[in-house]
């Protein structure tokens, strides 16, 4: 291939499909290129997806992308080895015309909005693993070079959205490496179970789904937390902490999914059902402190590879998609003023970031990472004096109510002693504001 | 903590592959004494691709590797491996995902 493109985009997850999707549209002449068999093929996610970010690329979605259940009910769980702590939120208001969030289940998914890709007018090549940057004289970004034969292909301008471990970006000299307290290990199994089965035993409907995030003494004493999510016939569940503490505590990550699967509160959900397939991978949770230089002259990065997870809410594909995006949109006002793709004209993309939801939610949360991780207490102390407290109060055994209060807070202020809880709850608030 | 016993091989049959023979995407370097980051992976590689042979090095058989990259961010400071995504089309080919 001698030909040059207007953009190069490496990577087919949610954010390169995103942006290879709205530089086609726009009439532009785009190569995509992804290193496994399919778009999809090397993806893992929970998943979930929240509408309104693809909505914003592909209106009528709904239309034809492959989903599995939209979410009518969130249970949030504090587990100790025995027990579960939580809060559920359901409502009848999500069951609406154009739900809020889905689960998909990612390798369909993504090869459905692939094929979206191709009918915009993209050209995609799979099989084909980009191995470098090619720069002119002036250290500008030209093209990518690839593990094929005469592999070499240019462009105008390169967008990086191959995904956590990045590895165009930093071979190229033009990202730092990503640090081990800055990502999480997931591991993730899927379940399947008949579709009634799903529904009788998560109380829902068909087409509704729950979603339950759990943090807690599953992760060990690591920084992390867990999730099981239903799809139609089956369920996706998995528990992720960061590798940094994997590395320090020396657990191995299938030993703590099978803890978790094991849980007294999990087990029964899963009973019966059928594993096809364990997959693991990395999730970007160093938060606003990890995101790298974002553009330069010829070159920007979007989705996992620029670290844009929200690990707060759980939220990575809508910045992914939102990112790439908003990196298209970039080019194409560039392109449409004819302007050189230099880093000054791509610095567009960093200011149209941060007046979106995607760095402002960074920016929100940019000091959370930094207390967990000085605060492993929060996964481990709070989970069991949360349930301590719950069975004192719940017990019935001829003890006054009174009596049962102090033993409470008597619990709380000798494992955490009063100005540490004081301290903690003001590191959670000042992390959260 | 409760002992549950678990084969990673048992969990990896489930998944489906596409082996680029005599080509692995990792290479652990020549040593005699693993570095402690290079021995952490026998534990935390979520494949278990890493075993210590009988005189104490750390070797690695691919071949059921999730390409998630953990092995390749612990060691990236100590330089111990060699890590490269397969060729493409190769690997492991998510059904799900």
């Amino acid at each position: 291939m001698s030909e040059t493109f207007d953009a190069i985009v490496i990577g087919a997850g949610p954010s390169g499909n995103a942006c290879a999707y709205v530089l086609a549209k726009s009439g532009l002449n785009v190569l995509q290129i992804e290193r496994g068999e399919y778009s999809g093929s090397k993806n893992v996610q929970g998943a979930i997806l929240y509408a309104d970010a693809l909505e914003r690329i592909i209106p009528d979605f709904r239309e034809d992308a492959p989903l599995e259940r939209h979410i009518v009910e969130q249970r949030m769980w504090i587990l100790d080895d025995k027990a579960h702590v939580g809060g559920h939120y359901r409502s009848d208001a999500f069951n609406e015309e154009k739900p809020n969030r889905y689960t998909i289940i990612r390798a369909q998914f993504d090869k459905w909005f692939n094929r979206k890709v191709r009918e915009a007018g993209a050209l995609v090549v799979c099989e084909t693993t980009v191995t470098e940057l090619i720069k002119d004289g002036k250290g500008k970004v030209i093209g990518v070079r690839t593990d094929r034969e005469d592999g070499e292909v240019y462009a105008d301008v390169v967008v990086m959205a191959d995904g956590v471990n990045a590895l165009v970006g930093s071979r190229s000299g033009i990202k730092k490496e990503v640090a081990p307290e800055t990502v999480a290990l997931a591991v993730k199994e899927m379940h399947f179970l008949p579709q009634d089965v799903i529904e009788s035993r998560f109380n829902i409907g068909e087409e509704e789904g729950v979603v339950i995030e759990v943090a807690g003494s599953v992760t060990v004493g690591m920084v992390g937390t867990a999730f099981l999510y239903t799809n139609k016939e089956s369920i996706a569940i998995g528990i992720g902490c960061l590798v940094s503490d994997f590395t320090e505590a020396q657990v191995r990550p299938a030993f703590l999914l099978e803890k978790f699967k094991n849980h007294p509160s999990i087990k029964p959900l899963l009973a019966g059902s059928e594993v096809k397939e364990y997959a693991a991978h990395l999730i970007p949770e160093g938060g606003l402190p990890a995101v790298p230089q974002l553009f330069g002259d010829g070159w920007m990065i979007v989705g996992d590879a620029a670290q844009f997870v929200n690990a707060v809410h759980r939220e990575g594909s809508n910045l992914a998609m939102t990112s790439g995006r908003l990196a298209a949109e970039t080019i194409i006002d560039a392109k449409k003023a004819g302007k050189p793709m230099s880093a000054s004209v791509l610095s567009a993309y960093k200011k149209a970031l941060e007046n979106s939801f995607v760095l402002k939610d960074l920016h929100k949360y940019r000091r959370l990472p930094k207390v967990l991780h000085h605060n492993k207490h929060f996964f481990t102390d709070y989970p069991r004096l949360l349930s301590s407290a719950a069975e004192t109060m719940l017990r019935v055994d001829g003890e006054d109510k009174r009596s049962k209060e102090k033993k409470v807070t008597k619990s709380f202020r000798s494992t955490r002693s009063l100005g540490g809880l004081i301290g903690d709850m003001f590191n959670l608030a000042r992390a959260f504001r | 903590m409760q002992e549950i016993s678990i084969k990673v091989e048992e969990k990896l049959y489930q998944n489906r592959y596409m082996v680029d023979e005599g080509r692995p995407h990792i290479v652990v370097k020549p040593h005699t004494q693993p570095t402690d980051a290079l021995a952490s992976l026998v534990k935390i590689c979520p494949a278990g691709c890493y075993s210590r042979t009988e005189t104490g090095q750390v070797e690695i058989a691919p071949d059921g590797c999730l390409e998630c990259g953990t092995c390749r961010i612990v060691c990236a400071a100590t330089g111990d491996i060699e890590w490269n995504y397969p060729r493409g089309g190769y690997g492991i080919l998510f059904k799900f995902g």
